[in-house]
C-alpha cells in the first residue's frame, strides 16, 4: 500500500465517522452497485493490447472504424412514420430538410403483424404507431420525390420483413434505381419479437428461415443492404439490465448467425451485412461501457466461435436510440436534457446511427416541433460538445474499463446459460430471457415506487401542471381512408396475375425455395401485405405467446 | 361465494407493450388478488369472453398504440350487450389526458396514466371492490 493511499484511507475513515455518505449503496441504473473510487488496481489485470486494442482492429473495443466520428459523424435517423403513407412522405421530406442524414420508417401495427388495413383484427389500429402499408401501391406514394440511391433506409419491420425489402426494391426499380446501389436496413429480427416486443406472426423455424433468406438474397443482389439488425433496444424498454440487454441481444445474434450456417452460407458471406440497435438510457457511464463491452464480445465471439476470417464479420456495428422508458409523462419539457445525456452515452459508446426520442413520447407521437428539439440535440452534441473530436475519449478510465469488463463477463455468464438450455430458441420457448426481464422490470418499478431511485418529476421535485396540449394526434379518418384506397386497388389491378403470383409463392413455400423473388414478383402485382402473408400463414401457421408471469 | 377480489388484465389491440400489464398484474397478484393475465393481441371479443369465463369482478385494459378509443368502446358495448356491466373497469397506458372524460363516459371507471404507482391501482380496487 503506497503512502498516499494510506493517506487517503485515513482522511477518508475520519470524513465518513463524521459525514456518512449519501446512501449505504450507490447502484447504476441496472442496479450494480458502483464503488467509491477506482484506481489503478482495478484494471491492472486488463491487458491493453487484447483487451482494449486500438479503433479499427481486433476485438474493436474502442470502435469499429479507425477514425470514427472524426471521419463521419453517425448517421441522424430519426424513427418517422404516422396516418398514411403521403402524410410520412411529408414527415420524412421535412426531416431531410432540416438536415436528417437518414431515413427511418415506422410501420403500423397492422403491416408489421402482416394484417390489411381493412382486417377486423386492425380496427383502431391504422396508421397509428406508424405509417399504413397496404401494398406496393402505399410504398410508391411513400418514397416519392425520394432518390433512393440518394438516401439511406432504415426499417422497423420483422415478421415480414422480406416482403417490405421487396416492396423497396420494386420501388427503387421504378425510380430506376439498380438495386446494388440500395443502403439500409431492415430490423428483421425476429427472436426479440417473441421475448420483448411481440410483433411476431410465425413460429419461430419458418421465420429463422425467412431470415437466412434475406442473408441469401442480399448477399448476392443489394450487398450494401444490412440485412438484419438485432436489437436489444426493445428488450431493454421491456425492462432488462444493461447487461440482460447486450447478452440477450448476442445470443439472438448467434442464433442467427447458427441457422445461417446451418443453410449452407459461409459465416463472411453474411456477417458483415448483420447491424446491431442497442437503447441509451440515463446512467451515462454504465451505459457507455455497454456499448464497447458488446462490441467486444461480439468480436471475439464471431472470430473464436464461428472461425470467421473477414474482419468485417466482426464489427459490431450498431444504432441506438435514446430509452423511451425512461421518459416522463409528468414535466415532459425535463425529457430534453435526459434524451441529451442519453445522446452523450450513445456516441461517446461508438455508435453509427442515432434516433433520439421527443420530450413528448410519453404522452403521443411526437409534434413536429419536438422532434426538431431532438434532432437539435444530436447536432448540438455533434458539433459544440467535442466529444467527437478524439475517439473513445473515455477509454482508461478506471472505472469505465472496469465497468466494460464487468459488463461483458456478466454478459457472457447469460450467454453461456442460454447456450446450456440449447440455444435461443429453446430458451424462449422455455421462457427463461422474458422471465429474467420481468423480474429486472418488477424490481425497477419496487425501487421507484419505494423512493429508492429517483425520478425527477415523478416521485420527486414533483409540481402541477396544465394539461397538455399540442400532442399530435393520428386523424381516425385514416383507416376509413385505407380502406378505400384498398377497394379501389382490388378493383383497378390484374387479379389474375395477383392469384397466379401468391400460387406460384405456395409452391415455393412447399418447396422451401428462397422466397425473396416470390414477394418481389408477389408485390409488383400489387398483391397486398395481408394476402402475402396469409399464404405463407396457411402453410407455417402462427406463434402462440409463451404466457410468463 | 367467492372469497378472493379477481381480477383480469387484459391487452386489446396489436401493440406488444406488455411491460406495464405485466408489471400490475403482479404487483395486484402480490397484493393479494386472483390475478388473470390475457397477454398480448386480444380483440374485444376475447377479452369479454375471458372476463365471464373467469368471473371477475375487476378488467383492466392496457393499450399503448393510440387505438384506445375504439377499442375501449367496443370492450364496453360488448360488457353491457352481454349484462356483464357490474364488472369494474379501469385503463392505463398512453392515454392523452384530453381523451379520459370521454373514456369515463363510456363507463371506465379510472384511467392510470405513466407514472401511476401500483399503490393508486390497488387503493382503487380495494375502495371499489
Amino acid at each position: 500500500m503506497s503512502n498516499k493511499y494510506k493517506d487517503f484511507k485515513k482522511v477518508l475513515e475520519k470524513t465518513l465517522n463524521r459525514f456518512p455518505e449519501r446512501k449505504e449503496k450507490f447502484l447504476t441504473g441496472s442496479s450494480e452497485e458502483v464503488k467509491r473510487l477506482y484506481t489503478p488496481q482495478d484494471t491492472e489485470n486488463i491487458d491493453y493490447e487484447e483487451e482494449i486494442g486500438y479503433p479499427g482492429v481486433y476485438p474493436y473495443t474502442r470502435g469499429v472504424y479507425p477514425t470514427m466520428h472524426r471521419g463521419r459523424l453517425w448517421t441522424m435517423r430519426q424513427y418517422a412514420g404516422f396516418g398514411d403513407a403521403e402524410e410520412s412522405n411529408k414527415r420524412y421530406k421535412y426531416l431531410l430538410e432540416q438536415g436528417q442524414t437518414g431515413l427511418s420508417i415506422a410501420f403500423d401495427l397492422c403491416t408489421q403483424i402482416g394484417l390489411d388495413s381493412d382486417n377486423p383484427m386492425s380496427v383502431g389500429e391504422v396508421g397509428k404507431v406508424g405509417v399504413a402499408i397496404d401494398s406496393l401501391a402505399d410504398m410508391e406514394t411513400l418514397f416519392a420525390g425520394i432518390p433512393l440511391d440518394k438516401v439511406s433506409t432504415s426499417m422497423t419491420i420483422n415478421a415480414p420483413a422480406a416482403i417490405l425489402l421487396a416492396m423497396y426494391v420494386a420501388v427503387a426499380e421504378k425510380q430506376n434505381v439498380d438495386k446494388s446501389k440500395l443502403k439500409g436496413t431492415i430490423q428483421n429480427d425476429i427472436l426479440k419479437e417473441y421475448m420483448a416486443r411481440g410483433t411476431y406472426i410465425f413460429p419461430p423455424e419458418p421465420s429463422m428461415k425467412l431470415i437466412t433468406d434475406t442473408f441469401e438474397y442480399c448477399s448476392q443482389n443489394i450487398p450494401k443492404w444490412n440485412t438484419i439488425s438485432v436489437s436489444g433496444y426493445h428488450i431493454r424498454e421491456a425492462g432488462s439490465t444493461a447487461v440482460q440487454e447486450i447478452a440477450f441481444t448476442i445470443a439472438d445474434a448467434i442464433a442467427y448467425v447458427k441457422a445461417a450456417i446451418d443453410s449452407g452460407l459461409d459465416i463472411d458471406d453474411f456477417a458483415p451485412r448483420i447491424s446491431f440497435f442497442f437503447n441509451a438510457h440515463n446512467d451515462l457511464l454504465e451505459e457507455i461501457s455497454k456499448f464497447r463491452a458488446a462490441r467486444k464480445l461480439w468480436a471475439k465471439i464471431i472470430k473464436e466461435r464461428f472461425d470467421a476470417k473477414n474482419p468485417k464479420s466482426m464489427m459490431l456495428r450498431f444504432h441506438t436510440q435514446t430509452g423511451g422508458s425512461t421518459l416522463t409523462a409528468q414535466q415532459p419539457d425535463n425529457n430534453i436534457v435526459r434524451v441529451a445525456i442519453q445522446t452523450l452515452a450513445a456516441v461517446l459508446g461508438g455508435t453509427q446511427s442515432l434516433h433520439t426520442n421527443s420530450r413528448d413520447e410519453a404522452l403521443a407521437l411526437p409534434s413536429e416541433d419536438s422532434v426538431r428539439i431532438a434532432l437539435r440535440t444530436q447536432q448540438i452534441v455533434a458539433h459544440e460538445s467535442g466529444v467527437a473530436n478524439s475517439i473513445d475519449p473515455l477509454a482508461g478510465s478506471y472505472m469505465i474499463e472496469k465497468m466494460t469488463k464487468d459488463i461483458s463477463e456478466k454478459a457472457m455468464d447469460y450467454i453461456d446459460k442460454i447456450d446450456s438450455l440449447g440455444g435461443m430458441i429453446t430458451a424462449i420457448e422455455k421462457g427463461y430471457p422474458q422471465r429474467q426481464i420481468q423480474q429486472s422490470a418488477y424490481k425497477y418499478q419496487k425501487q421507484i415506487e419505494n423512493d429508492e431511485r429517483i425520478i425527477v418529476g415523478v416521485n420527486k421535485f414533483t409540481s402541477e401542471e396544465e394539461l397538455n396540449k399540442n400532442l399530435l394526434k393520428v386523424d381516425e379518418a385514416v383507416e376509413n381512408k385505407q380502406k378505400n384506397k384498398l377497394k379501389n386497388l382490388k378493383n383497378k389491378r390484374d387479379n389474375e396475375k395477383v392469384e397466379k403470383s401468391l400460387d406460384n409463392l405456395t409452391i415455393a413455400v412447399k418447396n422451401s425455395e428462397n422466397l425473396i423473388p416470390y414477394f418481389l414478383d408477389a408485390v409488383k402485382s400489387y398483391a397486398t401485405i395481408g394476402e402475402i402473408c396469409d399464404v405463407l400463414r396457411d402453410e407455417y401457421g402462427e406463434y402462440q405467446e409463451e404466457l410468463v408471469l | 361465494m367467492k372469497n378472493k377480489t379477481r381480477i383480469l388484465i387484459a391487452k386489446p389491440g396489436l401493440d406488444g407493450h406488455d411491460r406495464g400489464a405485466k408489471f400490475i398484474a403482479r404487483a395486484l397478484r402480490d397484493a393479494g388478488f386472483e390475478v388473470i393475465y390475457t397477454g398480448i393481441r386480444q380483440t374485444p371479443e376475447q377479452i369479454v369472453t375471458s372476463a365471464l369465463q373467469e368471473d371477475v369482478d375487476f378488467l383492466g385494459m392496457s393499450i399503448l398504440s393510440g387505438a384506445h378509443n375504439v377499442l375501449f368502446k367496443k370492450v364496453m358495448e360488448l360488457l353491457r350487450e352481454k349484462e356483464m356491466d357490474d364488472i369494474i373497469v379501469f385503463a392505463g397506458g398512453v392515454i392523452p389526458e384530453d381523451d379520459i372524460p370521454n373514456l369515463k363516459n363510456m363507463g371506465i371507471k379510472a384511467v392510470f396514466t405513466p407514472g401511476t404507482t401500483s399503490k393508486k391501482v390497488i387503493d382503487f380496487i380495494n375502495k371499489n371492490k
